[in-house]
């Protein structure tokens, strides 16, 4: 999926270790940057809504894939179907006395359709599967586009591009330049999705040693799809040290380094108030403001 | 036993609870890193290498002599990785779930399948923990085949510690599908809240048992304390917020050995896991004569 249209500036924060303060910052940007289109892109665990209280326009169902579904009363309990599955997703069925017969795991099921098509009955149907819904909304910075992936549900890159298109389709429309992208924790395919075609990926890390060896695996995937790199340290004053050491490494990767935001229970207290960290003034909103001042420079 | 440690929110200290517990359960007790997008408890229990594998998934692989191009294949496959054109069929083998429809389909008999590598299982040992860690390579989108991989690795004899990545999709799901107790760690915060009920609506799906660990206690309120109350699910831990955990952290040192006073909380945690989960079973076995 490229960005079709090279005015529009995409930023995604994501940060490869999660719980480093992705969200806190993303909803500071979306407050400091005036009128973005905002993407909540974690379908898994958002948060984004926790703090800038949208509400909702229009809600849709995300159906993606298929999903078999063995009838039983045609089922003659051969068995090809679970010799042939990849992903031990038909169990024998339980509660029935006597008839053998199967049924699919939903759960460990990829959808691929192996089973319906091999099934010497045609005893398994085949309906689209329901796996989400998707959101658009209005906060007080501008719309969001925002998911909910089902409850072990598959198909969370599909919601993630399905939610970015949407985004991007909203900032054309309404001629909106920015659009603040609110990353999954990972380099899997959620993160992969949510960084397709973006212009700039901002990551968040913590001067900790699973901080520093999850950058390197951040950054390194920013350089195999060619996106440009900034990054911030998150409670940089936990371990100074360490700071230095991100900040040159990162140097060295060819990222730029953005700022730093310092150990500040404030920025739980505005989750607490609902609020974002930039609503507040604290030392470590004045880091925040640093760096969307720094965002907005030219390197 | 194998213990999961889960959590909705990542950061939460999922890894902590984990190398901790490994710590306070001493000899024979295995360790398996599941966050296999970014393992971290290699970095906390640092052991020697004893084992690394390569891990592939079968992709398709076409003899173009045999191929005539019919689009079979690639009208059957769910993932768009396999696509016909007039010269032959070409793959995409990072798309590919490896499912082997499209060698089943092929009326030609011209696919068959082939290893693409999507990242390494490593054993190490640190102190009579024998580590498990699965490490995805850069680029490559699906880290459920590697998870189940390196789950594959664990002797069943032995008890075993899970650490899981964060969320609630298909990853979490490959990791803790078959635990006897879930651990969730969480925060008492907004964030934590939300995504923990998310958390609990995953196990109950899967039917697993679980518990609650409270990290950072003293930051947020009491209203992950009152769901726990009002869902009846016991919390077996709460961890105090504490700059100086985070510091040992941020060096990559065990709470356990930089904070002796620890030490009882965690293997405290572990006798309040391992009661939790007799008592489940021995209530299951109550039904069951029933």
């Amino acid at each position: 999926m490229e960005n079709p249209d090279a005015t529009q500036e995409e930023i995604v924060v994501i940060s490869g270790k999660g719980g480093t303060g992705k969200t806190s910052l993303t909803a500071s940007l979306a407050v400091l940057a005036g009128s973005p289109v905002i993407a909540d892109c974690d379908v898994d665990a958002a948060d984004l809504h926790l703090v800038l209280k949208p509400r909702t326009l229009e809600s849709h169902e995300f159906v993606s894939g298929f999903e078999p579904v063995i009838r039983p009363g045609d089922c003659t309990g051969c068995g090809l179907c679970r010799e042939l599955c990849r992903f031990d997703a038909v169990r024998v069925r339980d509660g029935d006395s006597g008839t053998p017969g199967y049924a699919i795991d939903p759960v460990s099921c990829e959808g691929c359709g192996v089973c319906v098509r091999f099934c010497p009955e045609g005893a398994i149907d085949f309906p689209e599967r329901a796996c989400g819904h998707w959101m658009i909304s209005e906060t007080r910075c501008g719309p969001m586009v925002h998911a909910r992936l089902g409850v072990a549900a598959e198909n969370s890159g599909k919601l993630v591009s399905l939610v970015k298109q949407e985004a991007r389709r909203i900032a054309l429309e309404q001629d909106r330049s920015l659009i603040i992208v609110d990353g999954p924790p990972g380099i899997g395919c959620p993160v992969i999705a949510s960084m397709s075609g973006a212009s700039l990926a901002l990551v968040v890390t913590e001067p900790t040693v699973s901080g520093e060896h999850d950058l390197d695996r951040v950054l390194a995937l920013a350089r195999h799809f060619d996106i440009p790199a900034a990054v911030c340290v998150n409670k940089w004053d936990l371990n100074p040290g360490m700071t230095g050491r991100i900040e040159d490494y990162a140097l060295k990767s060819g990222a730029r380094v953005i700022g730093r935001i310092r150990y500040d229970n404030s920025v739980t207290l505005a989750q607490m108030q609902e609020c974002t960290v930039v609503d507040i003034d604290t030392p470590a909103a004045r880091d925040i403001r640093e760096i969307w001042k720094n965002l907005q420079s030219e390197e | 036993m194998i213990l999961a440690v889960a959590s909705g929110k990542g950061g939460t200290g999922k890894t902590t609870v984990s190398v901790n517990l490994a710590r306070v359960a001493g000899r024979h007790v295995q360790l398996l890193d599941c966050d296999v997008e970014e393992p971290n408890a290699h970095l906390f229990l640092r052991g020697v290498l004893q084992r690394r594998e390569e891990i592939c998934v079968p992709v398709p692989q076409v003899d173009a002599s045999l191929c005539t191009g019919c689009g079979e294949c690639s009208g059957f496959c769910r993932y768009h990785a396999i696509a016909s054109l007039e010269s032959g069929a070409l793959t995409f083998p990072e798309l590919c779930h490896g499912c082997g429809g499209c060698s089943l389909v092929c009326p030609e008999k011209a696919i068959t399948e082939t290893g693409h590598r999507i990242g390494v299982v490593e054993t190490s040992e640190a102190d009579g923990i024998t580590l498990i860690q699965g490490r995805l390579d850069i680029g490559v989108a699906m880290a459920p085949p590697l998870i189940r991989a390196a789950k594959s690795f664990l002797d069943e004899g032995a008890p075993a510690i899970l650490d899981a990545p964060p969320g609630t999709s298909c990853p979490v799901i490959a990791a803790i599908s078959d635990a006897h107790l879930v651990i969730l760690v969480t925060e008492p915060t907004p964030f934590g809240l939300h995504d923990l009920k998310l958390a609990v609506d995953m196990v109950r799906e899967l039917k697993i048992p679980a518990g609650v660990v409270i990290n950072r206690v003293g930051l947020g309120d009491d209203r992950v304390h009152a769901f726990c109350r009002e869902q009846g699910i016991p919390v077996l831990l709460e961890i105090p917020d504490d700059r100086k955990i985070a510091e040992a952290y941020s060096r990559g040192e065990l709470a356990v050995d930089a904070l002796p006073a620890y030490h009882a909380h965690f293997e405290n945690l572990l006798f309040r896991s391992r009661e939790l989960y007799r008592a489940i079973r021995s209530e299951h076995h109550a039904d069951l004569r029933i």
